[in-house]
């Protein structure tokens, strides 16, 4: 997957889990938990989304490189590179 | 095959757990023992008419725009849109002591205003207590039961006050007599008073069939009229379990939301120490059972002057939340008047007004057929002489009532007792001994429509998805 693929990808599963905030305005800075109400729960479901989307193992360690839009996509790249 | 999930009941919690689970992809199969799902809070026909098991209120109601509560949680979870529940507010409910009435609504600062105005001297003190709850976790892993009659007198002098807050508390979820574990005040407050009250468009039809369409969409097998007889053990383990008709089921792990003596009855061959938790005592079944009446009016109960939603009342100068010594303490009970929600175009012009009582199911359950009947019979007259009275020819308007029984709730959900609330004792963490079964719903600890899904979600992740 391309950058923007991935992007693209991870705006889809946000909003199928919070289906009325809208991340089309989403900054690629700063957290995405202070742009949009997400609980620790929801947060995880991102997570489950692309384990399940993808068979993407994400360790708990690396759980915080995924705070922004643009640290998700630098970490995510590699990882679904031949997806 | 072996499945990674057997759900063991299809009432709101293992509804809940299961879709979380089929969502996520995992091979998960669902097991009811009736033919319809619901549990506690199901539905049937009653001469034509569309009725709601229990359905009194859907606790924790918020409006969209907020976010951070258990309902909206809940139903972010379960990838349901809030939309999709249209959910009518309450518009005005109370809690009666004797001549004292304290109104409540969907806004808490009514609340507070309601409680400056009628317990003057406590207001202060009542405002400290709903901030210090506000700030209190709800969930604790603590098994030992904490006093909330003991935390409200460290916060409030007047006797009566701290009576008629609990009131509603004990009603809508405690399994405990004549009180409620701390934790679960905290929770039952602020779904009562912070958040509010509503009601589905449709009732429970509207709740249960969002939930098993979304399961069965996600790809969760369904079996109903299919009966658990017995969880087969060995090394602390589930092996595989046994069905009704014969069929042995096999499992990774096993989910129940039967309730906890319940499954242990299913454990016949538990290892030592024989027990399903590992507490002092073991988990007993709980000793609160209610009466639920159903009365259909042939216009709405407002026109005969009862305009709250809901009413807990109290008409003695003790209030006994308690297995009474009768088979039903009319002395205390709630009223509640689905007609109040403020639904528009209601799809029926007649009104219905539910009752309820605390009962004594061993009482009930000694009568003989005879007795038992005439005694329903009777019930339902005295508990509306009784209720019903303020309200001038309400009682001419009854086209139609129906009557639940500690013996009803018992046949048609299992619930030892007929305790509604379950055993006192909770698996707080949803472990028991044997290391892959987990508890949910109910004996979780979680109480209620909201509470027993939020518990089904939350033992799904912690014990399987996470
Ligand atoms: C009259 C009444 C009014 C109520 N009103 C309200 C209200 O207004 N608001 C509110 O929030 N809550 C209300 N409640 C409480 C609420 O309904 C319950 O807390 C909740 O539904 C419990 O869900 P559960 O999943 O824990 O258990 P259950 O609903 O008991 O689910 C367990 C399921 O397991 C099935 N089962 C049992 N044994 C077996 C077996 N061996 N094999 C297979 N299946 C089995 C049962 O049939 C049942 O469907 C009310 C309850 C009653 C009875």
């Amino acid at each position: 997957m391309t950058k923007e693929e991935i992007k693209t990808s991870l705006l889809d599963i946000i909003s199928e889990i919070v289906p009325d905030e809208d991340v089309n305005n989403l900054e690629g800075e700063g957290a995405i938990r202070e742009q949009i109400d997400l609980d620790s729960m929801d947060f995880l479901d991102i997570i489950m989304e692309l384990r399940k989307r993808y068979k993407v193992e994400i360790p708990e360690d690396d759980y915080p490189k995924l705070a922004s839009m643009n640290s998700s996509v630098e970490y995510l790249e590699p990882l679904l590179a031949n997806k | 095959m072996v499945y990674d999930a057997v759900i063991i009941g299809g009432g709101l919690s293992g509804l809940a757990a299961g879709v979380r689970l089929a969502h996520f992809g995992r091979n998960v199969c669902l097991l009811e023992k009736q033919p319809r799902l619901g549990g506690l809070n199901s539905y049937y026909t009653l001469k034509g008419r569309q009725i709601d098991v229990g359905l009194h209120a859907i606790t924790n109601y918020v409006p969209r725009h907020i976010k951070t509560t258990p309902l909206p949680k809940i139903l972010r979870q379960l990838r349901i849109p809030y939309n999709d529940l249209e959910l009518f507010p309450q518009t005005i409910s109370c809690i009666r002591f004797l001549d004292k009435e304290i109104n409540f609504t969907n806004d808490f600062n009514f609340l507070l205003q309601e409680i400056a105005d009628k317990f003057p001297k406590q207001i202060d003190q009542f405002v400290k207590l709903s901030k210090s709850l506000s700030g209190y976790e709800g969930y604790s892993p603590s098994k030992e039961f904490i006093s909330s009659r003991k935390i409200l007198h460290s916060f409030l002098s007047d006797p009566l006050l701290i009576e008629m807050i609990l009131c509603p508390t004990m009603f809508y979820g405690s399994s405990w007599e004549n009180d409620v574990d701390f934790p679960q005040f905290s929770i039952l407050f602020r779904s009562l008073f912070c958040e509010g009250l509503a009601c589905p468009r449709g009732g429970m039809r509207k709740v249960i069939s969002l939930l098993k369409e979304k399961y069965l969409h996600c790809g969760g097998e369904l079996k109903t009229n299919c009966q658990v007889q017995k969880l087969i053990t060995s090394d602390n383990q589930v092996t595989q379990i046994l069905l009704n008709n014969g069929e042995i089921i096999k499992a990774q792990k096993y989910i129940s939301s039967i309730g906890l003596p319940e499954t242990k009855t299913l454990c016949s061959d538990l290892p030592l120490p024989k027990k399903l938790l590992d507490q002092k005592e073991e988990a007993r079944p709980g000793n609160l059972s209610f009466i639920e009446l159903i009365l259909i009016l042939d216009t709405p109960p407002v026109n005969y002057g009862l305009k709250h939603t809901i009413t807990f009342y109290n008409d003695t100068e003790h209030f006994l939340y308690q297995r009474p010594q009768e088979l039903v303490d009319l002395k205390s009970g709630v009223i509640c008047c689905p007609s109040n929600y403020q639904i528009d175009n209601p799809s029926t012009k007649e009104g219905m007004v539910r009752l309820t009582h605390l009962a004594n199911y061993h009482l009930w359950k000694k009568l003989t057929r005879e007795e038992y009947q005439q005694q329903k019979e009777f019930c339902l007259k005295r508990s509306q002489e009784k209720t019903l009275k303020r309200y001038s020819n309400l009682e001419k308007a009854i086209k139609a009532q129906d009557i639940f029984t500690p013996l009803t709730i018992e046949k048609f959900t299992g619930r030892i007792n007929g305790a509604i609330y379950g055993s006192p004792l909770k698996a707080k963490d949803g472990r028991t001994n044997i290391k892959n079964l987990f508890i949910c719903g109910t004996d979780q600890g979680f109480l209620g429509i909201i509470g027993t899904m939020l518990s089904g979600i939350t033992i799904a992740n912690q014990h399987i998805l996470y």
